[in-house]
């Protein structure tokens, strides 16, 4: 049967071409792979090669035609035996032109529920027995925990096992576990992660230390472009299951390259889950859930915290689920939202402004990816005002992302612009004074407390 | 290692007729699919980037002749040859190409992301190098459940120069992972020959500053092809640690579709095509080995033009995916 050639789109992009030149003539055999053309898109001249094997019954579009709309058809081929009348019946077919849909689907509505649904129950039942207990021991015993109960969870990093963690997270874990499942690793950041992800696709379930997240800088591709994608990229087949944890944000005197918070960068990928926890009891709970998650989770830790003490549950198999932030204090005047290491200036805050009669809210949302938004609109449905607190830049800030909800869904309710304190926009500072300055403080706080309800 | 040319073996004594006529049928298929392809591209079927495997052909049916069931493989962007070597569906992958409902990925991936957990195909990872500590790690996650299952890693010569590529070397040896770093070598990375991007263009050689072994192969040569993979999974099996295979090859299209392909002239792809094509090598084996007639090799020809017919078929009727499927995949369930 005779078939036609068309104008090829020889570029993602290309619409219509000039038919330059012409290689082959009427009447020649031609085989697959065989240059028949030479066509001129918008960006180069590309060879048109013959996918078919047969003879050149008839060129219907000349050499030198300008604007060639891609699928015309510029020649007809013929099989073995056919003649040239073949051709002629053949030109009149019409090109299969592709009718793309104009579906692209509307931005899901913001269907925003006046008062949303939330759940700030609390984590244990009252009268739960309580254990003080370090940020960091309670990250150890949440590890060991879930080894423990699941065979395919294991540790990698640097200075994870013999040294017992940089930040002695991991102290005790290769005495119990072994050397299988407690990993030292070279220092090769993008190297292990890349090796860990390969790992969640192959049936385990990594937890990946990062000394810190700055180094994780070296990595980042293989966390977003290669864990977090590959659920959707693969229609639901397989994804990573892991988590990638370690310090993150300032620590003390460590200069530019060691404190950034990295918080607004991983809340922002798809495909990601983010925990930052401030208190041991959710530091345990949180990063129990994440190592169970069958996502991967961005779990970003805080050096200064490790050392702080905190009541945690003492009891089987705690667990804090992602996406419900916790109310740690009640009030009427503000809503002051944070996360993290954040926490602190927030709660000092707001014990400071009680003391001048400004009753504060004070909401830790714990995970920012699935993040509460409800529990904060429904705070400032009562409060009509709102301060934001972290130590991460000021632009695109977590801070930013939260002014934007309460403005897009509680714009109603709002009495005064929404305040956003944040780190200072500038590398971190390592001379001890001007890295105070550069840090959000418990001053700036109260600040833009006194500034919303207008004191 | 002297490239050998197809007719060198033509008396190699342990391969039957079955097994020859077998690489022919496979490689003719991913050449029929990749040109059928390359035609939908051109009509529009398919958009994006369409990266085609013409010309590399005996480098995966080489090695998947080598490989058991359970072994593992990942690659780079240019993973269509790779897919229906390993046993995946044509019609899933062309629906996939076509950006439909019934591709592997839902046609949420695309040419360069497509996965079967069934065959256990890692991806096509558009990254180029990413897959390369990714299959370290599949490497890894075997060793660790105490299985003998081999991964090979595909990356070309352009990956063989990313840092993560040496990251994964160092791990690999280090904890004596069973993974093969297959280097398919096609000379150019996009438009950039291995002359103008390193001095050091033999790239197998470079596994031995972290102490892997490897060995160059001849890519136009299917059977040394196998013979070499065969070697390599037998080491790695054995709890050796990670193997090297610089295949050299050739890529007879552009690097992608939208290549015009100035940096090499025509006369040199027309000679690979006229001396060295695999598929043609196989072709005058069975020939003159009078293990196949022109006939039988006629009717081969005509079952694999069906078969890639049926999923140029299957991929233009398939529908797009439902609107909803923008919402689904995100996150995995959270499982009870």
């Amino acid at each position: 049967m005779a078939t036609e050639l068309l104008m090829p789109a020889l570029s993602p992009t290309m619409e219509e071409g000039t038919l330059a030149k012409w290689l082959v003539k009427e009447g020649d055999t031609v085989a697959s792979g065989d240059i028949l053309a030479e066509i001129e898109t918008d960006k180069a001249t590309m060879e048109f090669e013959a996918v078919d094997e047969g003879v050149i019954g008839k060129i219907l579009v000349a050499e030198g035609s300008e604007g060639v709309k891609v699928n015309t058809p510029i020649a007809v081929i013929l099989e073995d035996g056919e003649d040239a009348s073949a051709a002629e019946s053949a030109g009149s077919a019409p090109a299969p032109a592709e009718e793309k849909p104009e579906a692209a689907p509307a931005p899901a509505a913001a269907a925003a529920p006046t008062a949303p649904e939330v759940d700030n129950s609390p984590d244990v039942p009252e009268g739960t027995p309580m254990k003080s207990t370090t940020v960091r021991e309670a990250l150890r015993d949440a590890m060991a925990e879930e080894m423990r109960r699941d065979e395919t969870v294991y540790l990698m990093g640097e200075e994870v096992a013999e040294y017992q963690g940089a930040y002695k997270i991991s102290q005790g874990m290769l005495a119990e576990f072994g050397d299988k499942r407690v990993i030292d690793t070279p220092i090769t950041e993008h190297g292990f992660a890349g090796i860990a992800v390969g790992a969640s696709f192959g049936g385990l379930r990594p937890i990946v230390e990062f000394m810190t997240f700055n180094f994780a800088m070296q990595a980042i591709d293989q966390i977003i472009n290669s864990a977090a994608k590959t659920l959707y990229m693969s229609g639901g087949q397989m994804g990573a299951p892991m988590v990638f944890r370690g310090p993150n944000g300032a620590a003390a005197r460590v200069g530019a390259q060691h404190s950034q918070d990295y918080a607004a960068w991983y809340a922002q990928i798809p495909g990601l889950k983010v925990a930052m926890p401030y208190s041991a009891a959710d530091a345990k709970g949180l990063l129990k859930s994440a190592i169970r998650d069958p996502n991967p989770v961005i779990f970003l830790e805080n050096e200064i915290l490790y050392g702080r003490s905190f009541d945690v549950p003492d009891i089987e198999d705690f667990t804090v689920p992602f996406g419900k932030a916790r109310i740690w204090r009640e009030g009427t005047d503000v809503t002051i939202v944070s996360f993290g290491i954040g926490m602190q200036y927030a709660l000092e805050a707001a014990d400071k402004l009680a003391e001048e009669g400004i009753s504060a809210e004070v909401i830790d949302l714990r995970t920012l990816r699935p993040m509460d938004t409800g529990t904060v609109i429904k705070s400032v449905m009562k409060t009509n005002r709102c301060v934001t607190v972290e130590e991460g830049f000021p632009v695109a800030s977590i801070g930013n992302h939260i002014s934007a909800v309460l403005m897009q869904e509680a714009f109603d309710y709002l009495d005064a612009p929404v305040i956003n304190c944040t780190g200072k926009d500038v590398p971190m500072p390592y001379a001890a004074n001007l890295e105070k300055l550069a840090l959000v403080t418990t001053e700036e706080v109260i600040d833009a407390v006194k500034s919303v309800t207008y004191r | 290692m002297a490239a050998r040319k197809p007719a060198a073996k033509a008396k190699k004594p342990n391969v039957s007729a079955e097994e020859l006529l077998d690489h022919y049928r496979q490689m003719l298929l991913i050449r029929r699919f990749e040109e059928k392809a390359g035609q939908l591209y051109g009509m529009g079927l398919i958009g994006g980037f369409c990266h085609l495997y013409i010309g590399q052909e005996a480098v995966v049916v080489g090695l998947e002749a080598a490989a058991e069931e359970g072994d593992k493989r990942v690659t780079s962007y240019r993973d269509h040859g790779h897919m229906l070597a390993c046993g995946m569906d044509p019609k899933g992958i062309m629906a996939e190409l076509t950006g439909r409902e019934g591709g592997f990925s839902k046609g949420k991936g695309g040419s360069m992301h497509m996965f079967s957990k069934e065959k256990h195909f890692y991806g096509g990872h558009g990254i180029v190098a990413a897959q390369v500590p990714i299959g370290a790690g599949l490497a890894f996650a075997d060793k660790y459940q105490g299985n003998d299952r081999v991964t090979f890693t595909y990356f070309g010569d352009g990956a063989a120069n990313q840092g993560q590529v040496y990251e994964a070397y160092n791990m690999a040896e280090l904890w004596d992972l069973p993974v093969i770093f297959v280097i398919e070598n096609n000379q150019y990375a996009m438009g950039t020959s291995t002359k103008r991007s390193t001095k050091s263009p033999s790239y197998w050689e470079r596994g031995a500053a972290y102490g892997i072994p490897g060995e160059e192969v001849d890519g136009m040569d299917v059977l040394a092809v196998k013979e070499a993979g065969e070697k390599a999974v037998a080491h790695c099996r054995a709890g050796k640690g990670p193997y090297i295979l610089e295949i050299k090859t050739y890529r007879y299209r552009g690097h992608s579709m939208s290549d015009p392909a100035k940096y090499r002239t025509r006369e040199e792809v027309q000679k690979m095509r006229e001396e060295r094509d695999a598929i043609e090598g196989v072709r005058s084996l069975l020939l003159t080995g009078k293990h196949a007639t022109e006939d039988d090799l006629k009717a081969i020809d005509k079952e694999i033009k069906a078969i890639v017919n049926e999923a140029a078929e299957f991929s233009k009727e398939s529908p797009e995916p439902a609107l909803e499927e923008l919402w689904t995949d995100i996150y995995a369930p959270l499982e009870a």
